[in-house]
């Protein structure tokens, strides 16, 4: 302890990745109930939609394909504002775990950062699981030759708008309010992304349609879509990624901005 | 108060001037307008009621409350300009546990290291060490959860002192904790004195500041009311000795008899101390310059002419309370 002590500038990077480092290694110690918790949603949706409701002849011959990409992109939004929101809310309210973190030689936006990188790493592990989940569900799931760069950059792009909406919900909400806006936030969420249905499909409802363009999630699903099942209307790439970088950057920054008014006083 | 030591590097370990601090909301200032400097290898006090401010200046040195107005410098780094180079200075050791419960014992403290950049085999040798001197290293692969208060604050001061921190911050740090606790955290930080550190610590508990600290703030509504060592704060104090006299009003004037109280020979100064104790009593504190036992008797003369009870009547010496009763007219606690 009486090593003398360095005065050089702190090295903000080797603080940002031990910070991650934490965070991946508090997960590698609970493995199991990590995948349970990111598993367990996207198999029942798929099971049920995917395959129960078209073996029983409700829905039609196709849909399960189109359902698939939708079903990706949901879970990366969703599995990345769980992985954001939660812990932060806990943190903030009761634990005060990150204070440890806040005191760390690194910019308090970086904190920040990082609980986005971490929650959309597990939204990208989340995702990519949906692989082999799907080809054990649905026997099958569309794909084609080309389609992986589209579909890793939506991937990504998805994780980190639900990471960064996360960020947000987490640092805005007040603790004893978290149940009441995350039921009312979730289900309109989970329902407005166009994950179920084609967006361009909705032409005959105009107003529904015009809902879900304030919805992220409904650009992840329509950009999945591009990539695996081109042959199903769908919006232009382009707008999709135009779009869910335009959301990021702004969610991204006014959550940043709530954790810096939670972190400082 | 300059003492060498490993980690002298500047004179002064803290420094503030002109603080204000108005949370959002609020009408009054939670500090206002306070200016105190701390040399490098001192244990600096400050001591004040729950609501003084001490935590929120603290707040501001470690960081972590943004100041309205005024400056902080710690290890002569502003830290509302460099927050970043100014943590990795300085050490907190937090009022309430905020260990984090998803790691063990050793990796809250391994952890903290690899924050602050200190290499792994330093930090595990580091580890082994402060968990062996605070006691710890029985249970050091186990999860911080269900430790008692006393144990949280020495992982937290072990945790703290991982990244050898210039000046450690203590914030109330013997606030629950039984008194062998309390005894080992004082040792602790004497310990770290000895090494250079320099330490601040707020406390509303005036044993602590005069055991422990070097020099002492005195806060109230967010003021520094006098800063000096303890020994000076009470002899600057009238008198050599107290005398603290409740009564039982009775339907009696305590005004008139604080008046006699103040003819009796050898009394220097009367206050009366607004602590809200059992109803309808009243202490006052007699400041003596001769024996206190003397004025006994006709202390209790004064109080039965006033047509009021004496319910007890205690000699002692000035202490940091007394400092405070004469600064503010009310009781610490």
């Amino acid at each position: 302890m009486s090593a003398p002590v360095d005065r050089q500038r702190p090295r903000v990077g080797r603080a940002f990745w031990a910070v991650l480092y934490r965070d991946l290694y508090v997960t590698s110690k609970e493995l199991p109930t990590f995948l349970a918790q990111v598993i367990l949603q996207p198999l029942f949706l798929l099971f049920v939609f995917g395959r129960i409701l078209t073996d029983l002849g409700y829905a039609q011959e196709g849909y399960a394909e189109l359902l698939f990409p939708g079903l990706v992109g949901l879970t990366a939004v969703v599995t990345g504002l769980q992985s954001s929101a939660f812990p932060l809310v806990i943190d903030f309210a009761y634990t005060k775990e990150i204070e440890d973190r806040l005191l760390a030689p690194m910019p308090t936006a970086l904190v920040a950062v990082e609980k986005i990188v971490y929650a959309a790493l597990r939204a990208l592990v989340a995702s990519a699981l949906m692989l082999p989940i799907g080809v054990l569900i649905l026997g099958s799931i569309p794909w084609r030759p080309g389609a992986a760069p589209l579909f890793i950059l939506m991937v990504i792009l998805g994780s980190l708008v639900g990471s960064a909406m996360g960020l947000l919900m987490g640092t805005s909400v007040p603790a004893n309010r978290i149940n009441i806006v995350f039921s009312l936030v979730f289900t309109p969420l989970l329902f407005t992304g166009a994950s179920q249905y084609p967006w361009p499909s909705l032409d005959g409802m105009r107003w529904f349609q015009v809902i879900t363009t304030l919805n992220p999630l409904t650009y992840v699903s329509e950009g999945m879509r591009a990539a695996l099942v081109p042959e199903v209307p769908h919006m232009p790439p382009v707008l999709c990624v135009g779009m869910l970088v335009f959301a990021i950057t702004v969610i991204g920054w006014a959550g940043m901005r709530g954790f810096r008014r939670r972190a400082l006083d | 108060m300059y003492r060498p030591g490993a980690y002298v590097v500047t004179e002064r370990a803290v420094e503030v001037e002109n603080l204000v601090k108005r949370y959002p909301k609020s009408q009054a200032n939670a500090v206002d307008g306070i200016s105190f400097s701390v040399p490098v290898g001192e244990i600096f006090g400050l001591l004040g009621p729950n609501g003084a401010g001490k935590t929120t200046t603290v707040g501001v040195l470690t960081t972590r409350v943004k100041p309205t107005s005024g400056c902080a410098l710690v290890g002569e780094v502003d830290v509302t300009l460099d927050p970043v180079t100014a943590r990795s200075m300085l050490a907190v050791v937090p009022q309430r546990n905020n260990l984090d419960r998803a790691l063990s014992i050793r990796d809250n403290l391994l952890f903290h290291a690899a924050y602050h950049g200190v290499p792994r085999p330093e930090a595990k040798a580091r580890a082994a060490q402060l968990l062996d001197q605070f006691g710890l290293a029985d249970r050091a692969a186990s999860k911080p959860e269900f430790v008692s208060g006393g144990q949280a604050q020495r992982i937290m001061i072990a945790r703290a002192l991982m990244h050898s921190p210039m000046t450690l911050f203590l914030d109330e740090p013997s606030t629950g904790l039984d008194p062998a606790a309390r005894l080992f955290v004082w040792e602790r930080v004497r310990a770290l004195r000895e090494r250079g550190v320099t330490i601040v610590l707020t406390t509303h508990d005036m044993d602590e500041a005069a055991e422990l600290s070097d020099r002492v703030g005195i806060m109230d509504h967010g003021k520094l009311l006098a800063l000096d060592t303890p020994k000076s704060l009470t002899r600057a104090l009238p008198g050599s000795q107290t005398l603290d006299v409740t009564v039982e009003l009775a339907g009696g004037d305590l005004a008139q008899a604080v008046k006699a109280f103040q003819m009796l020979e050898g009394v220097e100064n009367v206050e009366t101390v607004d602590d809200d104790t059992s109803e309808g009593c009243l202490r006052t504190r007699l400041y003596v310059s001769g024996e206190a036992s003397t004025l006994l008797v006709p202390v209790t003369k004064v109080v039965t002419d006033h047509q009021m009870n004496l319910t007890d009547a205690r000699i002692g010496k000035p202490t940091l309370e007394d400092v405070f009763i004469s600064l503010t007219g009310k009781a610490l606690r």
